[in-house]
């Protein structure tokens, strides 16, 4: 129930947009994607009526991380990677409320990459919305772990030498209950995955390819362009084919050895029925296709776009709660003062008395 | 037995009050006893040594414990280095260390012998495992011959007693194969232990068996053997001349007590904190020695509304902790000097936000890993400065085992009060050592129930108290008190992100000067001796006990010398400077190179003098003496 503006005459007040934006100024360069992500974020919250005091953003450090200062909601942040483990301690303090979190792949996957495998793993109910734009923002300019090899940086004049990773893979490896993809440009589908993620229980993970325009412009244009995105991306629908490309004519299929190859969707020679593609399927258990699927690049492969995993399984501080449930079941409640169970706890072990 | 008093050969012992089966034997009474057991780190030396002192608790003895092991689980056998030891000093008087140097050891081996003999007592009592005292074990110590049979010993009371041999004999009809007998032989230096201080035999006979509860064969054996070296101090003739030794109770104050290490203390002060604060306990830790076991003891505390999260890493604990916090619990974290380091930054996010946060330090030796189980006092500076920018931490250090639980609720206390992080200090001597903790009364530690504001009217983030300057906790999910924060620096009053040059200005200084405030959280000084004098001894964190002691003893010389102890190291008290003044020198004894000694000097401009020791042991009290001695006349 909104305790916001509960109408004095007993009727739901209704939250638009606006009620969800601070009195912070945005203070992101013009024309970055982070706007559209806040616009969208605001919108979802809107929708949903989510109740702006229990929610709480936490974040990092980063161009993404100033996320909080401009929701007006609960928020705090923190430093720079540590917002996964921030977030888990107030979940643990507090599994009322609703904790989303937003990181950057700077933040999130590099200085707090310990962090981040370890909050999927233990599956804490947060939403995590981890803006990658394939650098560092805040600091002008560096590679970072999402950078492709040889990307020219101030720190890399020569070329970057190392391998980026992909962090939906990343996720998926660490055990992350729910793993998504979006763009910062696709409103329609960011805001669908968005509501996915806000329904989902556990660790919601959402990576949303973000286009820096001052340090890193247009690095996903060549998967997210309009005119060409539809043959670029393959946008996954649970229990619904693998199906991509402008005149959904071409699909995904796997071969025996796992590997994923593209064919053409036909009755033809050298075509593949429709029914004899692989539907998609969130909830496998092993997170095969999944696994493979969050790795495809274009141009090899279309890029996966949608919820890649979405699986239910205990929830971290839900089973905290439990254990406490179980461990009260026979031991001496507080009395009136708080003491007396505190009074036994004292008295535990071996105690004499002096006169 | 250092300081017998009346030792006597008693053979008819009048005191009806004594159990009536030893009125038959002779016995002599001391009023203290230092015992050292020492073994191989895998012969439950530790266990031998909690046993006793379980017992001693119980038998009404004022004590103090120390514990001494190597970093390795199990340590090379059979050489000095994997040598495990567990000192204690129980009195019929208040005593305040385990005292200087055993007046009886217990070698289980020669690596034992050969790592502790030259600490023991001229005269005392040495009792030997001859059994283990063979050639490869003689060379793995590092004895070209068996010091037994040359002049090594030659100095003390030897009990030579073969008790490899004789706990094999014990349980030669029990089925157990030979290595497993062989780890009961601790259990016949126990009884042998009881035996000689007189410990009723019984509760330690309900003791093993509770401890082996699931391995009824062990506990038998092991009290098959705990029974043999009971026995064997009865029977054999060389203890028959001497007897046992009584040591009679303490005059302890009127109590219920309970026998408390450090750690544990620390832990039930954490939860009686929490509770009389009203809220919840959320305990965020990292494995690491000698801390871990502050965890260990929290974990199970569950159905106390206390949480624990064993994190990832030592920052993500410090984090979880500010996120409780943030939350509305009482968030706290702790570890040992490495983990502290590596909590810098969020201690920092934490003094920022200005929310409460408890942060134990059991410190150890370093830098780096260093000693891991061993005591130092040399994070008071990582303690007070070691973070970027102006970041002013209340400290406080707890000074006893019994005292930890008293300093952690203090800490919490401020923490809430102040909504600052506070630092509480304890090391590893007080954590692994033990004393009689006396319990508390119900009711006796006033409640300070933490106040969360939930008025939406006119809230500014920052705003503060106009005596303690915090500013107001809000609990996420509060109405109409949605705010942000965060470790940007933040307008003064709205908490909104500012880089305003002179609100910056102003905002360090407030944040230093609520700090300063906790002086009102401070107790007058309480001077040990006379306000005035020759020598002040300024102390801190565990060397409390052995100043206490070795001030009594010079002044008992004639010597004008006096004490004060730090609780707070921040703030420090202002009166310190006008107290150190009154002494004509200042000495400042601190297991560091001289840490304090520098901030007295630099806060006061006295000439205050350092006393330091490394050596990842506690001061003993004949060193305190002799520095005492060197500053100082006698005065008839
Ligand atoms: S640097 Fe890039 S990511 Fe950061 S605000 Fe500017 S455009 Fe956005």
């Amino acid at each position: 129930m909104n305790s916001r503006i509960s109408g004095q005459d007993g009727r739901l007040p209704v939250l638009t947009k606006k009620d969800y934006q601070s009195d912070e100024d945005v203070r992101w360069c013009p024309g970055c994607g982070d706007y559209a992500i806040l616009a969208q974020v605001q919108k979802v919250f809107a929708e949903l009526q989510l109740d702006p005091d229990k929610t709480v953003f936490v974040s990092g450090i980063g161009c993404s991380s100033r996320f909080p200062y401009y929701m007006n909601t609960y928020g705090l942040h923190g430093i720079h990677g540590r917002a996964p483990a921030i977030a888990t301690g107030l979940k643990i303090a507090r599994p009322d409320l609703d904790v989303w979190m937003v990181t950057g792949d700077g933040d999130g996957l590099s200085i707090g990459g310990n962090h981040f495998i370890h909050l999927l793993r233990r599956n804490v109910g947060l939403k995590v919305l981890l803006f990658n734009n394939r650098i560092y923002g805040l600091t002008k300019g560096q590679y970072s772990p999402t950078s492709e090899v040889g990307k020219k940086s101030p720190s890399t004049p020569f070329g970057s030498p190392d391998e980026p990773f992909n962090p939906l893979a990343v996720a998926i490896g660490a055990g992350a209950s729910f793993v998504a993809r979006t763009v910062d440009t696709d409103v329609g589908h960011l805001q669908g995955v968005l509501k996915r993620a806000a329904a989902h229980q556990g660790t919601a993970l959402v990576e949303i390819l973000q286009n820096c325009n001052v340090f890193n412009d247009l690095t996903f244009e060549a998967i997210t362009g309009r005119e060409h995105r539809a043959d670029r991306q393959l946008l996954l629908e649970p229990g619904q084919p693998l199906v991509f490309g402008k005149n959904r004519d071409r699909g995904i299929r796997f071969r025996n050895d796992g590997a994923p190859e593209i064919v053409k969707i036909g009755d033809g020679a050298d075509e593949v029925p429709l029914s004899a593609l692989p539907v998609h399927d969130e909830a496998d258990a092993a997170a095969r296709h999944a696994f493979t699927m969050a790795q495809f690049d274009y141009p090899e492969l279309p890029v996966a776009m949608g919820v890649l995993r979405a699986v239910e399984r205990p929830v971290f501080e839900t089973v905290l709660r439990a254990q406490e449930v179980t461990a009260r079941k026979g031991a001496p409640k507080p009395n009136g003062d708080g003491q007396r169970d505190l009074e036994a706890l004292w008295n535990q072990g071996d105690v004499w008395d002096a006169d | 037995m250092e300081t017998q008093v009346g030792e006597s050969q008693v053979s008819q012992a009048s005191d009806a009050q004594n159990q009536s089966a030893r009125t038959e034997r002779p016995f002599r009474e001391v009023e203290s006893v230092v015992i050292r057991f020492c073994g191989d780190s895998g012969d439950g030396m530790q266990l031998t040594g909690t046993e006793f002192t379980r017992a001693t608790a119980l038998a009404g003895n004022d004590l103090s414990t120390m514990p001494d092991f190597p970093a390795e689980i199990r340590a090379p056998a059979g050489t000095p280095a994997g040598v495990s030891g567990y000192q204690l000093q129980f009195s019929s008087r208040e005593i305040g260390t385990p005292g200087d140097q055993p007046d009886v050891l217990v070698a289980m081996n020669p690596a034992a012998l050969k790592a502790n003999l030259a600490d023991l007592l001229a005269g005392g009592s040495l009792i030997v495992n001859t059994g283990a005292f063979t050639k490869p074990n003689l060379t793995k110590a590092g004895y070209d011959a068996n010091p037994l049979e040359d002049d090594t010993v030659a100095a003390y009371k030897v009990y030579k007693i073969d008790i490899t041999r004789l706990t094999k004999l014990a349980l030669a009809s029990s089925g157990l194969d030979n290595k497993t007998a062989d780890r009961c032989k601790n259990f016949f230096a126990l009884g042998l232990a009881f035996w000689m201080f007189e410990r009723p035999v019984e509760s330690e006979l309900d003791a093993i068996r509770a401890k082996f509860g699931k391995k009824p064969i062990l506990a038998e054996a092991n009290i098959t053997v705990f029974k043999a070296g009971y026995h064997y101090g009865e029977t054999a003739e060389v203890f028959a001349e001497t007897g046992s030794v009584r040591v009679r109770k303490a005059p302890l104050p009127t109590g219920r007590y309970r026998n408390i290490m450090g750690n544990a203390a620390t832990a039930l002060g954490l939860v009686t904190a929490a509770r009389l604060a009203k809220l919840d306990l959320v305990y965020a830790g990292y494995p690491i020695t000698p801390a871990s076991s502050i965890l260990h003891e929290l974990a199970g505390l569950r159905a106390h509304g206390v949480t624990t999260f064993q994190a990832e890493d030592e920052i993500a604990a410090a984090c979880a902790a500010v996120g409780a916090s943030f939350g509305g619990a009482l968030g706290v974290t702790g570890s040992s000097g490495p983990g502290i380091a590596l909590k810098g930054e969020t201690i920092g996010l934490a003094v920022s936000l200005e929310l409460p946060l408890v942060i134990v330090n059991v410190q150890r030796g370093g830098p780096s890993t260093g000693l891991p189980t061993k005591t130092e006092q040399a994070d008071l500076m990582q303690a007070l400065y070691g973070r970027n920018g102006e970041c002013p931490v209340p400290v406080i250090a707890a000074c006893t085992p019994a005292d930890c639980f008293y300093a952690a609720i203090e800490a919490a206390r401020v923490a809430i009060k102040y909504m600052t992080p506070v630092m509480l200090l304890t090391d590893g001597y007080l954590a692994n050592g033990s004393e009689p903790w006396q319990l508390p009364r119900p009711g006796e530690i006033a409640p300070f129930p933490a106040v969360f504001r939930d008025d939406p009217e006119d809230y500014k983030v920052y705003r503060r108290d106009e005596t303690t300057l915090a500013r107001a906790w809000v609990r996420p999910g509060t109405p109409g008190l949605a705010h942000r924060i965060g470790g940007i620096e933040k307008d003064a009053l709205t908490g909104n992100v500012s880089y305003d040059p002179d609100n910056h200005d102003w905002m360090c200084r407030i944040r230093a000067a609520k700090v300063e405030r906790v002086q009102n959280e401070v107790p007058a000084l309480k001077v040990n001796g006379p306000d005035e004098g020759e020598l002040l001894l300024v102390g801190w964190g565990s060397t409390y006990g052995a100043i206490n002691a070795a001030v009594a003893q010079a002044r008992a010389e004639g010597r004008r010398v006096s004490s004060v102890h730090l609780r707070w190291l921040n703030p420090l008290d202002g009166k310190l400077g006008e107290l150190m003044r009154r002494f004509t020198r200042v000495l400042v004894p601190e297991m560091n190179l001289g840490q304090l000694v520098q901030i007295l000097r630099a806060r006061f401009l006295v000439d205050a003098e350092p006393l330091t020791k490394v050596m990842g042991q506690p001061f003993k009290i004949a060193e305190l003496c002799r520095a005492i001695e060197k500053r100082t006349t006698v005065r008839n």
